[in-house]
């Protein structure tokens, strides 16, 4: 087919565009990109993927920072198609969505995105129509800074992905019938006899009927799991095991992307500390982890400097632990570590529960929530050393090592810019958005309203918002805003870091400050794609003052 | 009839037409219950089948259920209802709509119910049938899934059918006209495929008789 035929992406990126600009010092290339379907084998049976270049995943596309970029974006399809630019800064006309940012590409045509590169890091591409993004259209975007402060002898793309066996919109279908379709790793009545002989028959009851009473499932972490998924690193399943080479004392850099359509990630790779140094593409002061968990559409850099001639897995955990990817970082190919076992999921808690009933006040089962967190003290989350899903624990742990603080686990409190905004400012303006749904129909929404029936938000050109993100449900929401970066609150002021991702847990409360310097209409929404696709999303329009209505 | 079956069949028309152009409309088939059910001395198939088509908010909702003789090569009780389904609440669905009842008699009634999930995660399926007589008949189903593995999914079953008046020429008795409780134990092969076996107990109360009994259940749980 035409498209495979340009694969090879750096050829056609080699071709210089002095022409367009005044400036010798920039560098303007042009990107081709053919977007079309393949058939590919990953599960031993063939299925049909949507592909940029013939590849899973896409191109991994080099940037540099200041470069005017040109995209040549050709669809292949019969259906539209699009690729967005995932946290990039640039006018809006190029960020690739349909319906809002543009009409989307038609079947047979080309679009040429072009823009000039504002900033540097690790970041994403992918397909913004449908179920594409699902079907393979993602891809990493590694863009160079002008000036490399930190050089490394190596330098990986971890892409994370997961794979469906199901064609997504009969997985769709599924979720609207059966919303825990994919749950099979429920309680059962032996999780009750056990409960009982552990917590007391009294606790185990007021526990269950807690639950019962919210007609809630607290194993129900992932709406989409390991039963439809298979984990990828760079397209690979753990059996093709994806490598990448060191020699000892080497300085790696690994960029890992969440390109998951419905996956969140704990990444560890045992016997070694993993230094974080970016977030989003965003240098932050470094941290040491053990352990980090990846939202879906996050990015994080890290650094490991492996001094020993042995091999390591790069460990990638599902959330809810109904899978894994995993990777090998070793010296020499044919050299294996052993792959970790899963660990058993840590289940919700009433706690967690808790602010969602908060915020309904009159609900009956105010009471319940409020007196059961106790009981709850047997939960799996006991057993598994690294408490993945407790931000409070990894303080207790700190250690003064150099002036480098390490910590088990990765927690949105540790993350601080490397450089201070200078220019924060009061928020001129503060929007409570709260993250709603309904887990039984399957209906996800912004204030209990769905995209199809919103207003946009709107607001002015130069303006501070200040979001309160109140997450009413039990589920992750990793909310995405095109265009603008949401600076997150937790609590270091100046350095607040900026990110194009925030994710909140359930009933969680975050607060995000949102300079709105990027006129245009954006998209705003959950990225977890069944989530934004069955409407928690928004139109998020920036005004120049004067044309507002 | 004829007129139903052709309405049945434009609503499945229409849902291939649209679900094509608007992914967010959707089409639930699901046979709770296809089944032998017998003992020494009955031996009965019954079936208990919904269908919607819609998208959130509204939905079109056939429901059937009734059961068929073999010995005798009659139906002992068949019905199909055309509900206009809208969701209420979180958990609830209204619905009204019409009943056409074919066996013992053929009758159209009038339906108002609500359908859901309760606390504790109850499933409820209610309806209060306004016969062309006037007279007020209910139905109450209730079931539960607990779970033994992950696969294997025991469902307690209640259903009540009562009557707020005796209607003598159908030999309806006020009160509680029909009693059906049991257990099915059943093991999803696939999350739409599930082989069942369990026990129902049965009473009916007429004007004419009582009956009770226990009886053996076998069938298949169906959706797509």
């Amino acid at each position: 087919m035409f498209y495979q035929k340009k694969s090879n992406i750096a050829l056609y990126s080699a071709v210089f565009l002095p022409l367009l600009i005044n400036c010798t010092s920039c560098i303007a290339d042009t990107y081709p990109l053919s977007i079309g379907e393949k058939s590919i084998n990953l599960l031993g049976k063939s299925q049909q993927a949507i592909l940029a270049n013939g590849t899973l995943p896409a191109p991994t596309l080099h940037w540099h920072e200041g470069e005017l970029v040109t995209l040549q974006v050709t669809n292949h399809l019969k259906e539209h198609t699009s690729l967005h630019w995932h946290g990039i800064i640039l006018p809006y006309q190029m960020d690739g969505v349909p319906g809002i940012s543009f009409d989307g590409i038609a079947p047979g045509e080309t679009f040429t995105y072009q823009f000039k590169v504002q900033q540097h890091g690790t970041y994403w591409y992918h397909g913004h129509s449908g179920m594409q993004e699902q079907m393979g259209l993602y891809g990493a975007l590694i863009i160079d800074p002008p000036h490399e402060h930190n050089p490394v002898e190596r330098d990986y793309v971890i892409l994370l992905s997961d794979w469906p066996e199901a064609d997504p919109h009969r997985t769709m279908a599924r979720l609207k019938k059966q919303s825990d379709y994919y749950n099979f790793q429920k309680r059962t009545l032996f999780d009750v006899v056990r409960d009982i002989r552990q917590l007391g028959f009294a606790n185990t009851m007021a526990d269950r009927l807690a639950w019962g009473e919210m007609r809630m499932d607290p194993t129900d972490l992932a709406d989409v799991t390991g039963a439809n998924y298979r984990f990828l690193v760079n397209g690979h399943t753990p059996e093709m095991d994806w490598t990448a080479l060191f020699s000892a004392g080497d300085k790696v850099r690994l960029r890992f992307i969440n390109a998951s359509a419905m996956t969140h990630f704990d990444i560890r790779i045992p016997g070694l500390k993993m230094r974080v140094t970016a977030a989003d593409g965003q240098a932050v002061k470094p941290v040491e982890v053990d352990e980090f968990r990846i939202a879906v559409a996050e990015t994080y850099d890290v650094l490991v400097e492996p001094q020993s001639d042995q091999a390591y897995s790069i460990f990638a955990e599902a959330m809810d632990r109904s899978g894994y990817a995993s990777a090998t970082l070793t010296p020499r190919s044919g050299l294996k570590a052993a792959i970790p076992a899963l660990r058993p999921l840590t289940l919700l808690t009433l706690n967690e529960m808790g602010a969602m009933h908060g915020t309904h006040g009159a609900h009956d089962s105010a009471d319940n929530t409020g007196t059961a967190p106790e009981q709850h003290s047997v939960d799996h989350a006991e057993h598994n050393p690294a408490m993945a899903d407790n931000p409070h624990a990894a303080h207790l742990h700190q250690m003064p090592m150099a002036d480098i603080e390490s910590y088990p686990t990765l927690s949105y409190h540790q993350l601080s810019a490397a450089e201070p905004n200078t220019d924060w400012a009061p928020p001129d303006r503060e929007i409570t958005l709260r993250l709603t749904g309904n887990m039984k129909r399957y209906i996800w929404s912004f204030d209990d309203i769905k995209y199809a029936d919103a207003e946009p938000i709107k607001v002015r050109y130069g303006e501070h918002i200040r979001f309160h993100y109140v997450n009413e449900t039990m589920m992750n929401h990793p909310i995405h805003l095109h265009g603008l970066w949401q600076y997150l609150d937790n609590g270091k002021g100046p350095s607040n870091p900026k990110k194009h991702v925030i994710n909140v847990k359930p009933g969680e409360t975050v607060t995000v400050d949102v300079f709105a310097d990027a006129e245009g209409e954006w998209a705003f929404h959950c990225h977890l794609l069944y989530h934004m696709d069955t409407g928690m999303f928004r139109k998020f329009v920036v005004e120049k003052t004067g044309r507002q209505p | 009839m004829i007129s139903l079956a052709r309405l049945m069949l434009f609503l499945l028309t229409i849902n291939v037409a649209v679900a094509q152009d608007d992914p967010m409309l959707f089409n639930h088939f699901k046979a709770e219950r296809l089944e032998y059910e017998g003992n020494g001395k009955l031996h009965l198939f019954k079936w208990e089948v919904q269908n919607w088509v819609g998208n959130d908010e509204h939905k079109l909702w056939l429901k059937t259920e009734g059961d068929y003789s073999a010995d005798q090569d009659i139906f002992g009780r068949a019905d199909l209802q055309l509900l206009y389904s809208h969701n209420i609440s979180t958990f609830w669905d209204f619905q009204i709509g019409a009943r056409r009842a074919f066996e013992p008699e053929r009758t159209f009634d009038g339906v108002i119910g609500f359908q859901g999930l309760a606390p504790y995660f109850i499933e409820v399926d209610s309806a209060l049938f306004i016969t062309d007589n006037g007279n007020f008949l209910s139905r109450l189903s209730l079931s539960r899934d607990l779970l033994l593995t992950q696969r294997l999914i025991l469902q307690p079953r209640l259903e009540v059918n009562a009557a707020a008046r005796d209607i003598q020429n159908r030999g309806i008795k006020a009160g509680i006209t029909e009693f059906e409780t049991g257990v099915r134990l059943r093991y999803e092969l696939e999350r739409e495929f599930a082989p069942y076996l369990g026990f129902d107990y049965v009473e009916e109360e007429s004007l004419r008789e009582h009956q009770h009994s226990l009886r053996f259940v076998l069938g298949v749980r169906v959706w797509y």
